[in-house]
């Protein structure tokens, strides 16, 4: 007896909902018996987990403050990942957004009003990411170097030179021995809602650039362009789209909108520069995740960024209860994301038993 | 192990994701026997071979060598048991040697130092039945005949005493043809019997033994071969008269609309592959390009089409310079194309059909306007587009990867077509499309062109060359041998051109042996 | 001057040494058309799991071979994914990544800042030790370098010369064309990716029990990026990878080289990462066609038996 596997003719709705659904409630399965190998009971982790995001005023205001940026960093990750080009480097595109953006906020923001230094700051965010981001996207094109390489080699790149410049030329005359810069002055820090770390300009930022990108992916000739890039390169040559032209500017999107989760990281949360890993809390990466779980569309993208936020809010309160360490909550982007990729296998063949005697492998 | 002295199949049957590819199949061979294997595509005729061949596993039905039944799990099975098959499309590694290639998977040849051994039995082989080869070449340097006799001698070494032959003359010019013919009269000499799968009938009365008719999964005739004529063969295998030319309207040829001058380009690999090529098509006029596939036919479309840089020479369009200009900006003069290789370079098969229906032409108004998709004047475009080019399809709405073939084919010609070209090109646009989606595709190339359209078209086919086209080039190693009137050249003239032997007498020796 | 010349050669071979082993792995992998950009994760995990072995048990042997199961565990989850379920290789890859930094992350905790008390010790091979400066730098090694050298002997020898690896080597040109010829394709890219995955958790190995002796969260640093690039460098043979591993492993010398000039630190850290780049720019400008012309041709492409 041997199974086989047989494609499907069409999917159904239901199934299409139903494969990721259940493809997550597998990886939550994992990820208990990961905590059960490491001595800890996994329905109290779990419920834990969700009980911390979800089950508090203060859970769901956090999940949402750490939503905004993944939702950020994934409706671009959607865009490009619907061209088939892997951008691993949102995490140093929001890295270069904060660079930039710092700088903007600590050489103008003195003399500048809010209203015009704060717009000026996202702004520099976002020119950061794109700029970081357009590297890849001219390597692979110019000279066929792997996306996939090329953009965490920046991603190291971009975490030493933040740290370069907090311990050296930007450190902070008022930080002694901390490695920060300055803080940025009062008229460039984002008001927040009471008793929350949520902004009110991200918490309409981050929904209004998941509506655009959808608007852009599938009502516009570039996004067009560049599904059909992803879907069928030959396809795209033959039809006469620029390859060159299309992967910077959707590179510069994405790069862009992973600049902007970085100054709003910068400007709402942190106030000045610091290290990598207090800056981020591997969003670049944990977008990924959020990306292909809403299933490349920036709509669902936002339900899912929701949804991982929530992930990190509990995993950070479980690492204080539990004693583990900030790493684990790679371990459920991990797991979820393999669950994934082999839910979506089930998505597109039905399984069947057959019985004879194996072939072989 | 005993050879094969009769090998027989007995109600095959095969059935892929609810269509049945073989319904109660039987065949059987003997020993020195040529059996042809006739059929269209799509008639079932290469699933049967890949049951036999231990590729597939049949859903029903039995397989029988010398009376006794066997069950093939893997083609290891069937070559063990001495079956031989040769791919329409060569099973070659090009990279590697043909000695590398002979000894993949040779599990008689030693684990260390394979190559050796497979060294000596190569000269062996390749000396007993007359098949030259060059054990060093890497296999991409090698032409399609020589790619063929490696694919032979790796059959032989296993030694296959029955070789299937999956349209192994596709890919050749006549005089190749001629030489295969040789060796497998030499091979069933020794007592191999021989499976040539074809759809042409001219081959299967040179050289068959017998014959056996497929039609939609199922037999439709078996006689030896003197007692059939090629007319009842033909019958058998399309069920009913095929039209044997296409009405024209008679109308005298336009102004000069495309004009090529002396255009020189290379291949992939930088080797010459269009050398000093010259011609023009004109209004009301279908000009045709005969050739054994790869001398030079795709580098020259691609050309003109914008998707390869010419390295010399020029293309006018209708007087203008085109030459180095974008696929855009090329579209945009009023070329459009209907690609060789449908589904890798026509379509985006996980796009929908509405979306496949402005490919090329999405960034035109009115499918676009000011970089916004206009998705109900595309959806409108697509259901036109179905319509009159009788595309079969659930809806608009379908994946592309849905369609068959042939739908997928008409879809293609109608978006290339309503776009009102200058010019059409359109390479191989019925390879391996059944007999009435064909029929359509040419009556729409013809309907065209007596519209006043001018239509390049490159074919392999040359019966469908010399049904259909005004005048017909013959490429022959990126030349042009010589332009053929249809309606006083013949077949054999051409024939020649495409293996080199005009121009070239007993000049160049062209083909490399 | 010899003093500093045999020092830093000596720090060379040992930091070149995980890279070798890696590439190895990863050249095996691509070599059967899969690509497994999983190479940092198992490496994280062959590290923590050699540590936490050689820990407990205080024999770094077993650490090594705990290591090198762990990694054929990680990578049969990828070989499972990419070649029963033809899932999207890049993909895989990166999840495999994200676990096993997360997972040895979680399972070293406990571990960080203790010394190993036993770690794996250069070895002297008789009489070549003897050698004159030869002897001392090659033959008075940890066994991971011996190791490293004869698997890429053994890797070069096997792809040329026998039929497993003219088997191999088709695979990831034309699968169908080794099927057709009667070849377990399916078997053998589970073999190579699992084989990949051990080599990749030695490597991590010997990162926690012979390059030092002690588990950091985050130690493999990049490196198992830098053998996917060291791959693309070797044009898959496994010659050009020694050249390639000991190339990086010179420039993580140069690195702590540096230091003493004033160079800041963090500025030097991105010199492994920054050369990667540098050297795949070379290769793009110089020979794209090149090393196109080497890469297995059907890498990352999912194989479907049966579809002729």
């Amino acid at each position: 007896m041997r199974f086989e596997s047989v494609p499907r003719a069409g999917t159904s709705r239901v199934l299409e909902i139903l494969a990721p659904a259940l493809s997550l409630l597998a990886g939550l399965a994992a990820v208990g018996l990961v905590f059960l190998l490491k001595g800890l009971n996994p329905l109290f982790a779990l419920g834990e987990i969700f009980r911390s995001s979800f089950g508090s005023v203060f859970g769901l205001t956090e999940t949402v403050t750490k939503a905004l940026p993944l939702i950020l960093v994934g409706s671009g990750l959607a865009l490009t990942f619907q061209a088939k080009f892997w951008n691993i480097g949102a995490e140093s595109q929001l890295l270069l957004g904060a660079v930039f953006s710092t700088w903007v906020g600590l050489t103008w923001g003195p003399s500048l009003p809010g209203p015009v230094i704060v717009p000026l700051m996202f702004l520099a965010g976002f020119l950061g990411g794109a700029l970081w981001g357009m590297i890849p996207a001219a390597l692979k094109i110019r000279l066929g170097i792997n996306e996939v390489i090329s953009t965490l080699m920046l991603n190291y790149i971009a975490a030493e030179l933040v740290k370069f410049l907090v311990v050296g030329p930007w450190k902070g005359a008022s930080k002694h021995g901390y490695p920060y810069t300055d803080d940025l002055p009062a008229q460039a820090i984002l008001w927040l809602f009471p008793g929350t770390r949520i902004s009110p300009i991200l918490l309409v930022l981050a929904p209004a650039a998941a509506a655009t990108l959808t608007f852009l992916i599938f009502r516009t000739r570039f996004g067009y362009e560049v599904r059909v890039i992803g879907e069928n390169r030959e396809a795209a040559r033959y039809a006469g789209i620029d390859f060159f032209r299309t992967s910077l500017l959707f590179m510069a999107v994405s790069g862009g909108l992973a600049g902007l989760a970085g100054t709003g990281e910068l400007t709402a949360i942190h106030h000045h520069l610091s290290y990598p890993d207090t800056l981020s809390a591997g969003y670049g990466f944990t977008a990924i995740i959020v990306a292909w779980l809403g299933r490349l569309n920036p709509l669902l993208v936002m339900v899912s960024g929701v949804f991982l936020a929530g992930i990190i809010v509990g995993g950070d309160a479980i690492q204080m209860s539990l004693g583990l360490p900030a790493v684990t909550v790679q371990v459920f982007n991990g797991i979820i994301l393999i669950f994934l990729i082999m839910g979506e296998f089930f998505l597109r063949n039905r399984i069947r038993w057959v019985r004879r005697t194996p072939r072989h492998g | 192990m005993a050879r094969i002295r009769t090998l027989e199949m007995r109600d095959i049957v095969k059935d892929f994701s609810g269509l049945r590819a073989n319904d109660g199949v039987s065949l059987k061979i003997e020993a020195g026997e040529i059996l042809g294997l006739l059929g269209e595509n799509g008639a079932g005729k290469t699933t049967l071979m890949n049951i036999l061949f231990g590729l597939y596993r049949p859903d029903g039905g039995t397989i029988l060598i010398n009376g006794e039944e066997v069950v093939f799990r893997s083609p290891r099975d069937a070559m063990q048991r001495g079956i031989g098959m040769i791919h329409q499309h060569f099973m070659l590694v090009q990279k590697h040697t043909v000695l590398e290639n002979v000894a993949l998977g040779f599990e008689k040849a030693p684990f260390f130092f394979p190559l050796r051994q497979v060294r000596r039995r190569l000269a062996e082989f390749s000396y007993r039945f007359g098949l030259a080869v060059r054990p060093d070449e890497p296999v991409w340097k090698l032409s399609a005949g020589e790619q063929q006799r490696v694919e032979i001698l790796k059959a032989l070494i296993r030694s296959s005493d029955l070789l299937i032959m999956d349209e192994p003359t596709s890919v050749l010019t006549p005089r190749e043809t001629a030489e295969l013919f040789d060796i497998l009269k030499r091979m069933s000499g020794e007592g191999h019997s021989i499976i040539l799968i074809s759809h042409k009938l001219d081959e299967i009365t040179r050289i068959c033994s017998r014959v056996q008719v497929l039609r939609k999964g199922k037999v439709a005739g078996e006689a030896p071969m003197g007692e059939v004529s090629a007319e009842d063969l033909a019958r058998m295998m399309v069920g009913r008269r095929v039209a044997d030319s296409y009405p024209k309207a008679d109308l005298p040829p336009g102004r000069v609309v495309l004009e090529i001058l002396d255009l020189e380009a290379q291949n992939d690999q930088g080797a010459p592959a269009v050398r000093g090529v010259s011609f023009e098509v004109r209004e009301n006029e279908i000009f045709g390009i005969a050739g054994v596939s790869g001398n030079g036919q795709q580098e020259l479309v691609e050309c003109v089409t914008g998707l390869r840089r010419a390295s010399a020479g020029a293309v006018r369009l209708l007087g203008r310079e085109i030459t180095g200009l974008s696929p855009r900006q090329i579209h945009n003069r009023g070329i459009s194309h209907v690609p060789e290789e449908r589904i890798k370079f026509g379509i985006v098969p996980n796009l929908l059909l509405y979306e496949n229906a402005v490919l090329k032409r999405h960034h035109r108004q009115p499918y676009s306007i000011r970089n916004i998709m206009n998705y109900p004047a595309i959806r409108r475009h697509a259901g036109d587009l179905v319509k009159s080019f009788q595309v079969a399809t659930p809806s608009i709405y379908s994946p592309m990867k849905h369609l068959s073939g042939g739908n997928i084919q008409k879809l293609i010609l109608g978006r290339e077509i309503s776009a009102d070209p200058v010019l059409m090109i359109a390479a191989h646009p019925t390879y391996g499309l059944d007999v009435g989606a064909s029929e359509y595709i040419r009556g729409q190339i013809i309907a065209r062109r007596d519209r006043g359209g001018a239509v390049l078209l490159v074919s392999e086919d040359l019966e469908e060359l010399f049904m259909i086209c005004d005048r017909v080039a013959v490429m022959f190693e990126g030349r042009i041998m010589g332009i053929v009137d249809p309606r006083s050249g013949s077949f054999e003239e051409v024939g020649m051109m495409m293996a080199g032997a005009v121009e070239a007498a007993g000049g160049e020796a062209t083909d490399a042996v | 001057m010899a003093d500093i010349v045999f020092s830093i050669l000596v720090r060379t071979i040992a930091a070149g040494t995980p890279l070798l082993l890696g590439t190895l792995g990863e050249l095996i992998t691509e070599r059967a058309g899969i690509l497994n950009l999983g190479v940092e994760g198992m490496m994280a995990m062959g590290a923590v799991t050699a540590f936490i072995v050689t820990f407990g048990t205080g024999n770094p042997w077993l650490g090594m071979l705990a290591a090198a199961l762990m990694g054929a565990l990680m990578a049969s989850i990828h070989a499972f994914v990419s070649v029963g379920l033809r899932a999207n290789q890049t993909v895989s890859g990166l999840a495999l990544t994200m676990m096993g930094i997360g997972l040895s992350g979680l399972w070293g905790k406990p571990f960080i800042g203790k010394p190993l008390a036993v770690k794996m010790e250069p070895l002297a091979v008789p009489l070549l030790e003897k050698v004159p400066f030869l002897g001392p730098l090659l033959f008075r090694r940890d066994p991971y370098f011996y190791m490293s050298v004869v698997f890429g002997l053994a890797v070069w020898f096997v792809m040329k010369h026998t039929s497993l690896g003219i088997n191999l080597r088709s695979i990831g040109e034309n699968p169908r064309a080794a099927e057709s010829q009667g070849v377990k394709v399916r078997l053998y890219k589970y073999l190579a990716v699992i084989v990949g995955g051990m080599a990749a958790g030695v490597a991590g190995a010997q990162l926690s029990t012979a390059y030092s002796k002690s588990w950091i969260e985050g130690m493999v640093a990049g490196r198992g990026w830098i053998v996917i690039a060291l791959t693309i460098f070797s044009l898959w043979e496994a010659p050009r990878a020694f050249l390639g591993a000991y190339l990086f492993g010179g420039i993580f010398v140069l690195q702590y080289m540096l230091q003493p000039l004033g160079i800041s630190p963090n500025l030097l850290a991105m010199l492994p990462y920054g050369t990667t780049l540098m050297i795949l720019l070379g290769y793009g400008f110089s020979s794209g066609g090149r090393r196109r012309m080497h890469a297995p041709a059907m890498l990352g492409e999912p194989y479907k038996r049966g579809e002729v």
